[in-house]
């Protein structure tokens, strides 16, 4: 299952950083999207997926997963909800005041920034 | 601190105040107050001639950084004191006469004196200081200040350009020798030149020993103008005449050949040594002597005869080098290469001194320095005509002056280092006495040439823009002094050698004065017919045989193309080197996000990848594997269908559902998972996350609205594909590793409801066993949706500006 996982994971960076490297910027935020999507999946599937109760309190099991790397994740996705959010909002305000959304007109450069 | 050490350092006080001074006594040259300087340390320093002559030196230690071994120990010997004086005696000299070369209305006399103490103070350093780091720190001293100095009229091109020259490759040489000396510190812990020396047999063995000297030979090249770093110093001729006289001959370009007679006893044993100070110092006496003849300028003329004489001291102190192969004083012929080198050094300051003190009155005169058109001022100006006939008659070595006897011993020293039988001397040694008297020829030529052309000939009045006439007295003085002293040293040359030329020789050749003998120097006018005396008769000779024919062989100059003279590499040099760095910036920074993100993906395989493969790191292990369920295949498959519809997605929207299709997906698999609490964030943060999506999809602007498929580019797919196989080759082999150490969590299980009273174990991590990590992550969406408010509400400036 790990390794199935792995090979998951391995695609979701693959899309995440092909679409980062492109040109427009709202996919340049669905690909960061993906990219933590699929960190966040590596961080599960690497504290190993033997299944197991899910970790809450219960009389009579000895077996649960693994409850810190949950813990971890659920920090992260908070996290990278924020920080999306706040891109999006600044990607959002970049069309409005620059009136687009190509990465590469956005070049900076001596005169204009 | 010790009185000599308020002695090294009184020139960099005395300059604090000399700004109040020029502004308090507009009325008074400013140069008078400066000249008390030099002259109160001349008379300090003469008070040490007894003391060195009688073989004592002079120890003073003030700390400054004692747990680095970095102290600012003052030590007097032979040589020091020697430099010292000729550093203070110059030095007074040179003020005075800058007093009447300067105008007090025009010029800026408060910077000047300013440059010029500091530059005296940072020689007298220099020479002074037997720590070698403390010695670095007063060598950069004087490369700042002969900065300063030759852009002195900075409004000038020229002085800038020379400035920056000099600077450039003289702090390029500075920064080598600091390198020198911390690999002489590596391999012998001490930065006491003293304690070196008496460490230089150890020394020779060590692997750095060669390095070190070369590094540090790199430095005392730069510094004293030797071949190929002499181009700085024509430049340097832009500088006032005051400044050239003291820097460029007399006192800074002869630290480099201080430093090599002061680091003689550490590495002139070694054979290396030997050649290349000695190879070097010919070569560069030969091409200064050579270049001198082309020149056309005055000052540049007296350049490039110093670049020669400095050659040729450097060249006599490598020959000197061959002395410590053999133990026996009396018998030891080679010591008189040292011994010329110590005279002709005294010899070169007294009459360079004076003659570009002459280009300085003849400059300030006429209004001119081209020999072109100048002629005839001997009847005008006769007194500083009898001052350049002695130093130009000295400068080429002619009898009765003292540029005659130290090149005397010149020719033979070179005559007899055909009987040093170490290191291939005996056969390649032939090309020093050859060389040299090449050099001498030409030396004699430009010497000549210097007189002649300036004070003899036809007057052209009509060239000159100014009026000539005889320079005032106060500015006759100095150079009246250096020419007595040429005369009266080249009458009574012994008159030196017990007091000074003995106990620098004996400060350069430690080794052989420790059995208690000692040197004998006896600098004779007269040798009988010797080979010497015959070779100077060939130079006279072909010297004026040549100069009578100048016109038709000068042409040979004009052959050399430019851009293979060493101007020209270093003008080309500099030249490239800034449009390469230009392009190489222009090249890589390209300002496109894309490019970076390239990078920075790019170096991540690589790093990654690389080291996977170097050390066979890959590993897979099946045995702890989970089992695989089909529908969390199913799964699996959904979740890569849709990642890889926005990658083929032609319009947006498609693509922000797909990736919802992803953000559910990854909801269901945390439900396979055993994961409640994930799943239900995942789906409120998941939805939340496409409701910002299609926000911004709606307001995109209708210019960019165009629909359109991501265009395919090889190389994105390419950083992309494998930046996916890395991740999953590391994945794999970090999972099949991973059973190293036990995990945490049992602690957490089985605490849950002991310690924290809680049955939902996430739960209790997050705000319990690590509360922290939940109090910052508030605070990041705290500052998120302060950050938001803001972007939105305070806008303006830049639509305002438009």
């Amino acid at each position: 299952m790990e390794i199935l996982m792995s090979i998951v994971i391995g695609v979701l960076f693959t899309s995440a950083v092909y679409l980062i490297l492109s040109k427009s910027l709202l996919r340049v935020i669905i690909g960061t999207g993906l990219l933590s999507h699929g960190a966040h999946l590596l961080i599960l599937t690497m504290s190993g997926l033997k299944t197991g109760a899910a970790p809450v309190l219960k009389d009579g099991v000895t077996s649960y997963t693994d409850p810190l790397p949950q813990a971890l994740v659920l920090t992260a996705i908070v996290i990278s909800f924020g920080v999306t959010a706040f891109f999006l909002v600044l990607a959002y305000r970049a069309y409005q005041d620059l009136g687009t959304d190509n990465m590469e007109e956005m070049k900076g450069n001596e005169s204009n920034d | 601190m010790s009185l000599l050490h308020i002695a090294i350092v009184l020139p960099f006080i005395a300059a604090v105040f000399i700004p109040f001074l020029f502004k308090g006594f507009r009325n008074i040259h400013t140069g008078w107050f400066v000249l008390l300087v030099p002259l109160a340390l001349f008379i300090y320093f003469i008070q040490y001639l007894p003391v060195t002559s009688g073989g004592q030196t002079v120890s003073k230690t003030f700390e400054w950084i004692p747990s680095l071994g970095i102290n600012f120990n003052a030590h007097v010997d032979g040589l020091g004191l020697l430099f010292a004086l000729l550093i203070t005696g110059i030095g007074s000299l040179v003020v005075l006469y800058s007093i009447y070369y300067l105008a007090k209305e025009k010029e800026a006399l408060h910077n000047f004196y300013v440059y010029l103490l500091m530059f005296m103070g940072a020689m007298l350093g220099v020479v002074l200081s037997d720590n070698l780091i403390v010695l670095y720190m007063f060598w950069e001293f004087t490369s700042i200040s002969s900065f300063l100095l030759i852009g002195y009229w900075y409004d000038k091109e020229r002085s800038r350009y020379g400035a920056q020259k000099s600077m450039l490759i003289t702090v390029f040489g500075g920064l080598s020798m600091l390198g020198g000396i911390v690999l002489l510190y590596i391999m012998s812990g001490t930065f006491s030149i003293q304690e070196l020396i008496g460490m230089s047999g150890s020394l020779m063995q060590d692997p750095m020993f060669i390095p070190a000297m070369l590094l540090i030979l790199l430095g005392a090249f730069t510094k004293s103008a030797q071949f190929p770093f002499h181009v700085w110093l024509p430049d340097a001729m832009e500088a006032p005449t005051p400044v050239s006289a003291y820097l460029h001959s007399a006192t800074m370009v002869k630290a480099g050949i201080y430093l090599v007679a002061r680091m003689s006893p550490v590495f002139a044993e070694s054979g290396i040594w030997l050649w290349l100070v000695a190879g070097f110092g010919l070569f560069t006496l030969f091409w200064g002597s050579f270049n001198a003849v082309k020149q056309t300028d005055l000052k540049g003329i007296l350049a490039f005869s110093t670049i020669s004489q400095l050659g040729l001291i450097m060249s006599l102190l490598g020959l000197g080098a061959a002395a410590l192969h053999f133990d026996q004083l009396d018998e030891n012929i080679y010591m008189g290469a040292t011994i010329a080198a110590v005279f002709h050094l005294i010899n070169h300051a007294t009459f360079k001194g004076s003659l570009f003190m002459v280009a300085g009155i003849v400059d300030h005169e006429t209004g001119t320095r081209d020999i072109r058109n100048l002629g005839g001022l001997v009847n005008l100006m006769p007194i500083t005509f009898t001052i350049a006939l002695i130093g130009t008659f000295s400068m080429a070595g002619l009898p009765p002056f003292n540029g005659f006897l130290s090149k005397e011993m010149f020719l033979l020293a070179t005559l007899e280092i055909l009987e040093f039988n170490l290191f291939s001397m005996d056969t390649w040694g032939i090309l020093f006495p050859v060389i040299a008297w090449i050099a001498s020829v030409f030396t004699f030529i430009y010497s000549i040439m210097l007189l002649f052309k300036t004070f003899l000939g036809k007057l052209q009045l009509d060239k000159l823009p100014k009026k000539p006439h005889e320079a005032p007295i106060g500015m006759l003085i100095s150079p009246i002094v250096l020419g007595a002293l040429v005369v009266v040293f080249g009458f009574f040359p012994n008159l030196l050698s017990k007091s000074m030329i003995k106990p620098a020789v004996e400060a350069i050749l430690p080794s052989l004065v420790e059995s208690g003998q000692e040197v004998y120097v006896n600098i004779y006018f007269w040798h009988g017919f010797t080979p010497e005396l015959f070779m100077t008769l060939g130079i006279v000779l072909f010297g004026t045989l040549l100069y009578a024919t100048l016109g038709k062989w000068q042409g040979i100059y004009n052959r050399i193309p430019e851009q293979f003279t060493i101007n020209g590499v270093y003008d080309r040099g500099l030249e490239k080197g800034e449009s390469g760095s230009f392009r190489l910036t222009e090249g890589v920074m390209t300002g496109y996000m894309r490019t970076y993100l390239l990078y920075i993906f790019g170096f991540f395989v690589a790093i990654l990848l690389s080291t996977l493969v170097v050390r066979d790191a890959f590993s897979i292990d099946t045995s702890n594997l989970a089992e695989i369920r089909i529908y969390e295949v199913i799964l699996a498959v959904v979740m890569l269908a849709s990642a890889i519809t926005i990658l083929f997605a032609k319009s947006r929207l498609t693509s922000i559902v797909a990736l919802g299709a992803v953000g559910y997906s990854v909801a269901l698999f945390f439900v396979f998972f055993r994961a409640p609490d994930l799943a239900l964030t995942q789906l409120v943060i998941e939805t939340v996350s496409v409701a910002l999506f299609l926000l911004c999809f709606y307001h995109l602007p209708e210019i960019s609205r165009k629909e359109e498929r991501m265009g395919f580019r090889l190389g994105n797919a390419v950083i992309s594909i494998l930046v996916g196989v890395t991740i999953t080759l590391i994945a794999i082999s970090a999972y099949s590793n991973s059973s190293v150490f036990e995990s945490i969590s049992q602690y957490h299980i089985d605490n849950v409801y002991k310690l924290a009273a809680g049955g939902n174990m996430v739960n209790v991590i997050l705000v319990d066993f690590r509360g922290f990590d939940t109090l910052f992550e508030i605070c990041v969406l705290g500052i998120a949706a302060l950050g938001i408010y803001a972007m939105v509400h305070f806008r303006g400036v830049r639509r305002q500006k438009g």
